[in-house]
């Protein structure tokens, strides 16, 4: 199920690439050097491409919830590393670095709060964080706020970014993650929910084949890389070169599982219009 | 019944086999050489339960793939009564990865789907070895949707490598079906059962795994990835497979204890690939006593059942119960 190989380009690989650190950045879309404060400025998005570079969970929550509404919940779930699993590298060692790195406690972060006025129930996954991989508190997280935003009745946002899909360390249990939020969502339907899912760079694996493709509406960030397998894996398997727009937004778009692309900056307008027609 | 060409592991079994084979073809059997049969006998059974008796996590993979391994369309031949086949997903195509169709057994009228690998290598290519495409998805929903609304209880055999991974299958929807096809079993108002007989690999396997029961075979395997796309991706090399396969704890006895399955259903002595008759008769009585214990609910009783089911899985830390819970409300 995990799509690990597909790397989410972040901020952080132009290091690699021998771009000064701190003030300019090489832009993975069109490979010009922009200024970071510019990039920065434009909600991540290159000034010369409309690249839609990594944004953490906490700026995409400041960039779409109206200011200082958001309310953690389940915040107090931790990882216990219940296969004591160990690659290279010991899985609780790898959840303490990942937890210090990016100042997350796992890769979703879930709450409430309000679009332009309009409450709602919120959940945005990182991609920094173990590859934004599902896994046992990822899962039981979205589940606890899709019961919520059932039992009071809210419009359901999630923001997707996972190139991991469901996260090898914890097994099963993470497989049986997609099966949980699923079941939950299923019921969240039922009951007339309305839930908006939102796919950025990346969506891919255990991800994209649970919660992020169940929306009444799917939108998706621009030049975002959507997919159930990896393109490597695809390449090893059918052994011929990818289409070059293979498994993009624009990709899907075409292919007929996308409603909209949303440019980020346009994405707080387009959730609060949506929920005026389909919310309760 | 012999296994055949066979795993690394068994080389001290398959010579057993063939020298007691030798001998039983031969036309002047003497006393001698029927003692000499019977203690080979003795042996092998003594050998069998020690090989068997403690597979590990990378001998069990082998063994659910064993190309003698009883598949999807053997259990009907063996276990059921009748089969009806039925085609195609009415939209795009007949997934030849994904069998489907009416079926009896004793006095159920049930529903079948099942991954279906393909024994000879014309049949495994046709059936991309198990790995379903979209169609294959959309055919299972297809028939789901015909079994909710004739009350014919569903059986769903898991026995693939992982869903197709091609450009096609990316282009009609890999993601999407396999979430809506989860989406639908999650609260389809008939009974469910579903048995891992072979490989349950990743989200190819849980596309036709939400049930009222989870049983798997002793010796099969079910995964959130392959070993060796894990130790491809976490050690760098599918050398890795096999300390991949510990790590991963995907047998049948580690999903036991981690309650991802209800049940575990015994292999004869030596694998299934070994007696196919007694794999499906075993099979087939505990399909028949779970179908007659899942009909006598009711349809909402089991459908919330079954949601509570997954509801629970999963192991975290929750600190609010354990310390106290700061002022919120």
């Amino acid at each position: 199920m995990s799509a690990v190989d597909s790397k989410p380009i972040d901020m952080t690989q132009s290091k690699k690439r021998g771009v000064p650190e701190g003030l300019w950045l090489k832009c993975p879309g069109c490979s010009a050097s922009v200024y970071k404060k510019e990039v920065a400025q434009r909600l991540n998005v290159c000034p010369k491409c409309e690249y839609h570079f990594y944004v953490s969970a906490h700026d995409r929550i400041a960039q779409v919830l109206d200011d200082g509404t958001f309310e953690p919940m389940n915040e107090q779930l931790r990882s216990t590393d219940p296969l004591e699993f160990a690659d290279r590298r010991k899985y609780a060692e790898r959840l303490v670095g990942e937890q210090k790195r990016t100042g997350l406690t796992d890769a979703v972060v879930t709450g409430t709060g309000m679009v332009r006025a309009r409450r709602i129930a919120f959940a945005v996954t990182d991609s920094a964080f173990i590859m934004g991989s599902m896994g046992s508190v990822v899962g039981e997280r979205l589940t606890r706020l899709v019961e919520f935003a059932t039992e009071h009745e809210l419009p359901l946002i999630i923001i997707s970014a996972s190139g991991g899909g469901a996260r090898m360390h914890e097994g099963i249990l993470s497989l049986m993650q997609m099966a949980k939020v699923t079941a939950a969502l299923a019921r969240y339907d039922e009951s007339g929910g309305f839930f908006t899912s939102v796919l950025t760079n990346p969506t891919m694996g255990g991800v994209a084949a649970s919660f992020a493709s169940l929306g009444d509406l799917v939108f998706a960030e621009p030049k975002a890389l959507i997919g159930f397998a990896g393109p490597r894996t695809i390449k090893a398997t059918i052994g011929i070169e990818l289409p070059e727009d293979f498994q993009t937004s624009e990709f899907l778009l075409e292919h007929g599982y996308i409603d909209r692309i949303v440019t980020r900056k346009n994405l707080k307008t387009e959730i609060a219009r949506a929920i005026d027609y389909c919310g309760k | 019944m012999s296994a055949g060409p066979g795993l690394e592991f068994e080389n001290e079994i398959a010579q057993l086999e063939s020298k007691i084979a030798s001998l039983e073809r031969q036309t002047d059997r003497t006393d001698e050489i029927d003692k000499e049969v019977r203690d080979l006998r003795r042996q092998l059974i003594d050998t069998l339960r020690e090989v068997y008796g403690s597979l590990d996590a990378w001998q069990t993979v082998q063994v659910s793939r064993h190309k003698n391994r009883p598949y999807t369309r053997d259990y009907l031949n063996l276990a059921f009564d009748e089969f009806v086949e039925l085609y195609g997903d009415k939209h795009f195509g007949d997934d030849r990865a994904m069998l489907s169709g009416f079926a009896k057994l004793d006095r159920f009228k049930v529903m079948v789907l099942g991954h279906q690998k393909g024994r000879t290598f014309k049949e495994r290519a046709a059936c991309h070895f198990g790995c379903a495409h979209p169609e294959g998805y959309r055919k299972a929903m297809v028939k789901m949707r015909l079994a909710e609304k004739y009350h014919l209880p569903l059986i769903c055999f898991i026995d693939t490598p992982g869903a197709y991974p091609g450009i096609g299958a990316e282009e009609r929807g890999q993601a999407q079906v396999i979430a809506e096809s989860m989406f639908m079993m999650s609260r389809l108002k008939t009974p469910v059962i579903c048995v891992v007989i072979g490989e349950g690999g990743s989200g190819g396997a849980l596309g036709i795994g939400l049930g009222d029961r989870v049983a798997m075979l002793q010796h099969s395997y079910y995964s959130v990835i392959s070993p060796e796309g894990c130790a491809g991706i976490l050690w760098k090399s599918h050398e890795f497979a096999s300390k991949a396969a510990a790590a991963l704890r995907f047998t049948s006895s580690d999903l036991t204890r981690l309650g991802v399955v209800d049940d575990v259903i015994e292999e004869p002595l030596g694998g299934a690939h070994r007696d196919h008759h007694q794999m499906a008769s075993r099979l087939k009585s505990y399909l028949s006593r779970t179908l007659a214990d899942l009909e006598s609910r009711p349809i909402e009783a089991l459908v919330d059942a079954r949601y509570e089911k997954f509801r629970r899985i999963g192991v975290f830390l929750d600190e609010a119960q354990m310390v106290d819970s700061p002022s919120q409300d």
